[in-house]
């Protein structure tokens, strides 16, 4: 299905995306933009085709986390014939396994936390006053994010080291800042001026001072906006492996870490690395219901 | 919005810029001292100069990485820009399909990356996994393991599964933003669904879309984890990319000198894409 979907799509998308392609002449192109807009009751077609493509791997995690090694290595079976819990009663069982969940959770709230709250002043900095070198400043944040980790992460192993905070859930919440802080300054600084100045202005003319204002007024007015910096800054602490692997060893080790060690060391227990895996999705599923609409806000640094 | 000039703004600014300096600043000055020394061990350090950049930029290892990189990122636009523009424009733009179609979509990008690969390199698998099985019933012989060209074929499918959804949603952002006074104007001017699309929805989408392309570009050009988790890198070097061979080489090898020179010329091209991004988004801005 996958790949049906996949060989299909060439032809449409040249359609779609007409201009990119001079081949064909516009009237051709308005033809057949024309016949496809008579079929237009299909449209659910493609999003239907695209989510079940999204889908399927999903599933087949899910599937895989429910049968017992024999079965998944004796043949294909599309449903597991004789479900099994033995996975999942492993990883809630053994604390090599839990552990590495309550760490990566620690370290991410850390993070999380961190990064909203330095985050809060800047960007309400940037968004309302102008100051030497604010624009500099701003691109540099912007930098940091678009920084590939693979390059910082020997000198931070070099640096935390030398601090003592090598295995510490401290390190990697605070390397992880390198890329959550300025994501969340430029998301903040995105709602931020969507509210009007004049508020500010009539909150200090009635006699507020900053913080006053900034707590009991500002932060209700944006607190939506909040909720998603504090969301992305949750989800990129939670995705990113190579720096928070790098930074641990046993006692801060984050799941995703403990996942690719135990594989490799077992010879391969595929149905406990899939249970394991399809546990590292839930925290997503969750969350994701409260920010569908924020979702393209959030990965555009604020900028849609 | 006029802003006010106030030099007090530097204070609210403080915290972050500390906390960015800890870990970007000092991180980097590392990476620079590194580049232009050599070590024999024992933390004794000699002056190298430019050495390392001389020969990593005679080195075929870094250029062939770099190519690598270049055709793994134009191939993976060349497929979700359009897929993702033709996705968003089929969407439902009201009812229960929203949500389900949005929450839906974005499941894949929360998916811890590792995780990601995880799931392709299962699914993939000619004995266990649905897709290679399916493949090999269907007269392909493919095996990511050890042909090159379905290892690439895995990892660019994986992206496409990965992030397309994220080209869909920029768009889609885009076009609930147009009032559907522009619609029913089109429609008594009888326009075409291309001149629709050409005249009113692309123009609205421009913005989502440099933004889509620029995000993709750059988080492509430096992935790890997943080709990483699925390939190796491998079979031999056939999907070894920048960040895989820079991690080799610092961490596994712990070749400070050319990783750290490695890493600078890296992130200067970054350097530059951020500063390309950073031009478009501001004028933009300023153009609204």
């Amino acid at each position: 299905m996958a790949s049906a979907n996949e060989r299909t799509n060439p032809t449409d998308t040249a359609v779609a995306a007409g201009s990119l392609r001079s081949g064909l002449s516009q009237e051709q192109l308005a033809q057949r933009m024309r016949k496809r807009g008579e079929e237009s009751k299909f449209w659910w077609v493609i999003p239907t085709l695209y989510i079940i493509f999204l889908l399927l791997p999903i599933y087949w995690l899910v599937n895989m986390s429910f049968k017992t090694n024999t079965e998944i290595v004796s043949g294909l079976t599309l449903y597991p014939h004789e479900p099994t819990l033995r996975n999942y009663r492993i990883i809630f069982t053994d604390p090599s396994w839990y552990m590495g969940y309550v760490n990566s959770i620690t370290y991410v709230v850390m993070n999380m936390v961190i990064s909203v709250a330095v985050a809060l002043p800047a960007a309400y900095a940037f968004s309302r006053y102008r100051f030497l070198g604010d624009k500099h400043l701003f691109f540099w944040l912007l930098t940091n994010r678009m920084a590939p980790p693979a390059v910082f992460a020997l000198p931070f192993f070099q640096l935390y080291s030398a601090f003592g905070l090598i295995d510490t859930h401290i390190a990697v919440a605070l390397a992880h800042c390198l890329f959550n802080v300025p994501l969340a300054v430029w998301i903040l600084e995105g709602f931020m001026s969507g509210v009007p100045k004049e508020i500010d202005e009539t909150a200090y003319i009635d006699g507020y001072s900053f913080p006053r204002f900034f707590f009991k007024i500002f932060m209700p007015l944006i607190a939506s906006g909040i909720g998603v910096a504090a969301f992305f800054c949750f989800m990129f602490s939670w995705v990113e492996l190579l720096l928070a692997r790098t930074l641990t060893t046993t006692d801060a080790k984050p799941i995703a870490a403990v996942m690719t060690r135990t594989v490799s060391a077992s010879g391969m227990d595929w149905g406990l690395l899939a249970a394991a895996g399809v546990l590292t999705l839930i925290p997503g599923a969750i969350v994701i219901w409260f920010v569908r609409n924020y979702i393209a806000k959030g990965f555009a640094l604020g900028r849609v | 919005m006029e802003k006010t000039w106030n030099n007090k703004a530097w204070f609210l600014v403080l915290p972050v810029l500390v906390l960015v300096a800890f870990s970007a600043v000092i991180p980097l000055m590392t990476v620079v001292n590194y580049s232009v020394q050599d070590t024999f061990g024992n933390n004794q350090f000699f002056w190298a100069g430019t050495e390392w950049f001389e020969e990593l930029l005679g080195s075929s290892r870094f250029w062939q990485a770099m190519g690598r990189n270049l055709v793994f990122s134009a191939i993976i636009l060349a497929i979700e820009v359009p897929l993702g523009i033709l996705i968003a424009l089929n969407m439902p733009k009201k009812g229960w399909g929203v949500p389900v179609c949005l929450v839906l979509m974005a499941l894949p990008l929360l998916i811890p990356w590792n995780v990601v690969g995880t799931i392709w390199q299962v699914f993939g698998r000619s004995d266990i996994g649905l897709f290679g099985y399916y493949l090999n019933k269907l007269g392909f012989n493919y095996n990511y393991v050890q042909d090159p060209l379905d290892a690439w074929f895995t990892v660019i499918i994986m992206d496409v599964w990965h992030w397309t959804s994220l080209v869909v949603l920029l768009c889609y952002a885009g076009l609930v933003s147009i009032p559907d006074a522009f619609y029913q104007a089109a429609k008594i001017d009888g326009a075409s669904r291309w001149a629709v699309f050409r005249y009113i929805q692309l123009p609205k989408m421009q913005r989502v879309l440099l933004i889509a392309v620029l995000l993709r570009f750059m988080d492509s050009f430096m992935i790890y984890t997943e080709p990483f988790v699925v390939t190796g890198g491998g079979p031999g070097n056939s999907t070894t990319f920048l960040s895989i061979d820079l991690v080799k080489m610092a961490l596994g090898q712990f070749d400070l000198g050319p990783a750290a020179a490695m890493s600078l010329v890296y992130f200067l091209i970054i350097l530059l894409l951020s500063w390309v991004f950073y031009t478009v988004m501001t004028n933009y801005d300023a153009e609204r």
